[in-house]
């Protein structure tokens, strides 16, 4: 008992820094994709008005005169900007609106409603409060379903976004397709390497070892911008290609810039992760067994296909998730070779983080992909076993 | 060689490094039905052997025939030999009998057949009953058993094993030899045994090739073997066995004059010594000294230690300056009753004691 906690004990470190390091900033993070309280915070009056309003009735005086406050308010305040743009997310032109509405509503007078559909007729239609009702709740599901191009109404509907306006989940899908397919190029390029490692002697073994692990001490940021030297258009592979007359000099590959890229530099870039758990795994394999399925009459391909390949499916089933989940979480690599059609779900979080300043739905994604990967990871866990899973 | 041969190494050389030899020159022929057994210490070429047979391993230098085809010249799996591996190298993600159906399934033997072998199999070992389970959840001897099975189950010519029993506690071993001799008398199959155990090879065997270093120092039965060793190191390796250093002083008619230690004067067999005035190892085995002075040579010695063993009792004693000359005395009615520290005389017969080479 006191052994077990002494050992326990030695784990709490580790323990607390993954809690303050990791946890804490993903569930903070996470948080944020449910909670927004941007428009609650700065418009105090109009809120609790906004909150008791059943979505649906014609908007009251009341509501048009705490709007008015709270304008006035917050254009002293200089946090006009803020809520504007938090209304514009919910309502398409809602910053102009708010901007030049909250310039002018000092000067507004009783009865405000008429006043402000006066100034602008937009106040005067329901789909402007309800937007405003949605930007006003300070727990709001808008951002998890502008994820899943879902739309969430002010009246509590939810509906498909418009048409032109839905890219999440052709780029989830997109996602899942890319990784899928560099886990399976990573896989048929590393089980040969794996294999022969684990099946030379030792010295050589150490030095192909090295070469595997050498990628890992180059940045990768010189592993993708060397890529794009190998693969653009006057690149060395193309080069080659006309100087050997695969190609005529005005009909180069585009090899780069697009998803045929992503999928070259990933797999490169990740084939490591495949290698390495195949190989803790090959060499455990006794070397007997094949020769044992030798002796009782089976040929190379059935030596490997039914004795040699299901020893190694722990190693298998490591690699292929270490892999896959690895690129679920890309993006430096497809933001710098993916052209358009080589983007993935990461780049648009990247985007929400660094341009559109978008966090609530850049985390809001987040958490989409953290359930995508945990479902597939309990799939996977159906079909094989985790408990199969071996990385070395 | 003899065209009953089977099996047969000719000049058979193997080097792993391309510098030292780990089979040196090894000529073996082998009729079918034999029970041979290669035996010898540990690193003297016999998994290298063995391996090389079962086409795993190639041929440095030399020809190894099987049937007068040449191994080297096919793929193993054509090869048709049953090979039980030293860790039984059972399939582990396959049940027993999955295993068995194995060979038969690569050879595309009908469904309902390959049921009926394979049940036969398990019967032949005493293991119907574990027809189901993974290799991981038998016993040893169980694995043990199932992985001979296996080896049997397509019914080869030509079985070879490495080290089956090593594994195994000494009750189990000793219950597993007679299992596996008992298949070979029953099936008549050629086997090719690798052990470093003499008493396993002594009891299994009809045929016993003692390996030193990569070449075979003796081939012959086990009695000649035991009876008759031709060289110091089988005379050592096989049975227990006293040592006395001498020198060669006339030889005559297959009887060699020597001294002994420069203490003592002895005959013996002139076996494999050179000749007058070299260096020669006396072997002479315990159970055939005598105390007192029946035998031909006698020699003064002191009692130094007795163990009693029940049926028969082990005494140590120091004869000619060795205080580590053994006597073995039969618990007879009339067995003489010495006490340490006594002294006495030991004696053997010429015909007892053989002149071998001298041990470097
Ligand atoms: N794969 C290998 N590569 C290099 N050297 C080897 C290899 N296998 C065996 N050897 C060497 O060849 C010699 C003979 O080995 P071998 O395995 O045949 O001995 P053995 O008689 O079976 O010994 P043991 O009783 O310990 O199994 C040894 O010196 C060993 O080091
Ligand atoms: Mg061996």
């Amino acid at each position: 008992m006191v052994r077990r906690l002494r050992a326990l004990g030695l784990t709490i470190p580790l323990l607390a820094f993954l809690f303050a390091a990791f946890i804490i900033p993903v569930l903070v993070f996470l948080w944020q994709g449910v909670h927004d309280d941007t428009y609650a915070r700065y418009m105090s009056h109009s809120t609790p008005v906004l909150e008791a309003w059943d979505g649906v009735s014609e908007p009251t005086e009341a509501m048009y005169a705490a709007l008015q406050k709270d304008l006035v308010q917050a254009r002293k305040d200089k946090t006009v900007g803020k809520v504007a743009t938090r209304v514009n997310r919910e309502l398409p032109g809602g910053r102009s609106l708010f901007t030049s509405t909250a310039r002018r509503a000092a000067r507004l007078e009783a009865p405000y409603r008429e006043a402000m559909i006066d100034l602008k007729p937009a106040w005067g239609r329901l789909e402007t409060w309800q937007a405003l009702r949605v930007a006003a709740a300070r727990y709001t599901p808008t951002y998890l379903a502008a994820s899943v191009d879902l739309k969430y109404s002010g009246d509590g509907s939810i509906r498909r976004q418009d048409e032109k306006r839905r890219i999440h989940l052709t780029l989830f899908w997109r996602t899942i397709e890319i990784s899928a397919l560099v886990t399976i190029f990573c896989l048929l390029l590393g089980y040969p390497v794996a294999y022969l490692l684990s099946n030379l002697p030792q010295r050589s073994t150490n030095l192909l070892l090295i070469l595997v692990l050498l990628p890992f001490w180059t940045s990768i940021l010189v592993r993708t911008t060397a890529w794009i030297a190998i693969l653009q258009g006057n690149g060395v592979l193309n080069d080659l290609f006309v100087a050997f007359g695969v190609i005529g000099d005005d009909s180069r590959f585009s090899m780069v810039y697009n998803r045929t890229g992503t999928l070259v530099a990933m797999t490169h870039i990740l084939l490591p992760f495949m290698i390495l758990p195949l190989y803790a795994v090959m060499r455990t394999v006794p070397k007997a067994y094949v020769q044992a399925a030798h002796s009782l009459g089976a040929n190379g391909w059935i030596a490997f296909w039914r004795i040699y390949l299901p020893q190694t499916l722990p190693g298998i089933g490591a690699g292929v998730v270490l892999v896959f989940i690895l690129a679920t979480g890309y993006y430096i690599t497809p933001a710098l070779v993916g052209g358009q059609d080589g983007q993935m779900i990461s780049n648009l979080i990247d985007f929400h983080m660094r341009r559109s300043l978008n966090w609530p739905l850049a985390a809001a994604m987040g958490f989409v992909l953290l359930v995508l990967v945990m479902f597939l990871y309990w799939l996977y866990d159906r079909v094989s076993g985790i408990d199969r899973m071996r990385l070395g | 060689m003899t065209d009953t041969a089977f099996v047969e190494f000719d000049q058979v050389q193997k080097s792993y490094d391309g510098e030292t030899l780990a089979v040196a020159n090894l000529n073996l022929s082998i009729p079918r039905g034999e029970f041979m057994t290669l035996l010898g210490p540990s690193g003297s070429g016999k998994t290298s052997s063995l391996m090389m047979l079962a086409g795993f391993e190639t041929v440095t230098h030399g020809e190894i025939r099987l049937d007068g085809r040449s191994v080297n010249s096919v793929p193993p799996h054509q090869l048709g030999i049953g090979v039980v591996f030293q860790n039984y190298a059972l399939f582990p993600h396959m049940t027993v009998n999955e295993n068995l159906a194995f060979p038969l399934q690569v050879r595309r033997m009908g469904r309902s057949e390959i049921e009926e072998r394979v049940r036969e199999a398990l019967q032949m070992v005493e293991m119907g009953r574990f027809g189901n389970r993974r290799p991981s959840e038998l016993s040893g001897g169980q694995q043990q058993r199932a992985a001979l099975a296996r080896a049997l189950v397509f019914r080869p010519e030509l079985v070879l094993m490495d080290e089956p029993l090593g594994a195994l506690d000494r009750q189990l071993r000793e219950h597993m030899q007679y299992e596996i001799k008992r298949l070979h008398d029953q099936l008549g199959v050629t086997v090719v045994y690798v052990t470093h155990d003499q008493s396993e090879a002594l009891t299994m065997s009809t045929r016993i090739a003692v390996f030193k270093d990569g070449s075979i120092q003796q081939d012959s039965g086990p009695e000649t073997l035991y009876e008759c060793p031709e060289t110091a190191f089988v005379a050592r390796f096989i049975g227990e066995n006293n040592r006395l250093y001498g020198r060669v002083e006339r030889v005559d008619n297959g009887v060699a004059e020597v001294s002994i230690e420069d203490m003592g004067q002895g005959r013996a067999l002139a076996i494999n010594c050179s000749g007058v005035g070299t260096p020669t190892t006396l072997s002479i085995r315990p159970e055939r000294v005598f105390i007192g002075d029946t035998g031909e040579n006698r020699f003064d010695a002191v009692v130094e230690e007795l163990i009693y063993l029940g049926d028969h009792i082990r005494c140590r004693m120091r004869v000619l300056g060795h205080d580590d000359f053994i006597v073995k005395m039969p618990n007879a009615p009339d067995h003489q009753h010495l006490k340490a520290g006594q002294e006495t005389q030991v004696s053997w017969n010429t015909e007892d004691c053989r002149a071998l080479d001298a041990l470097p």
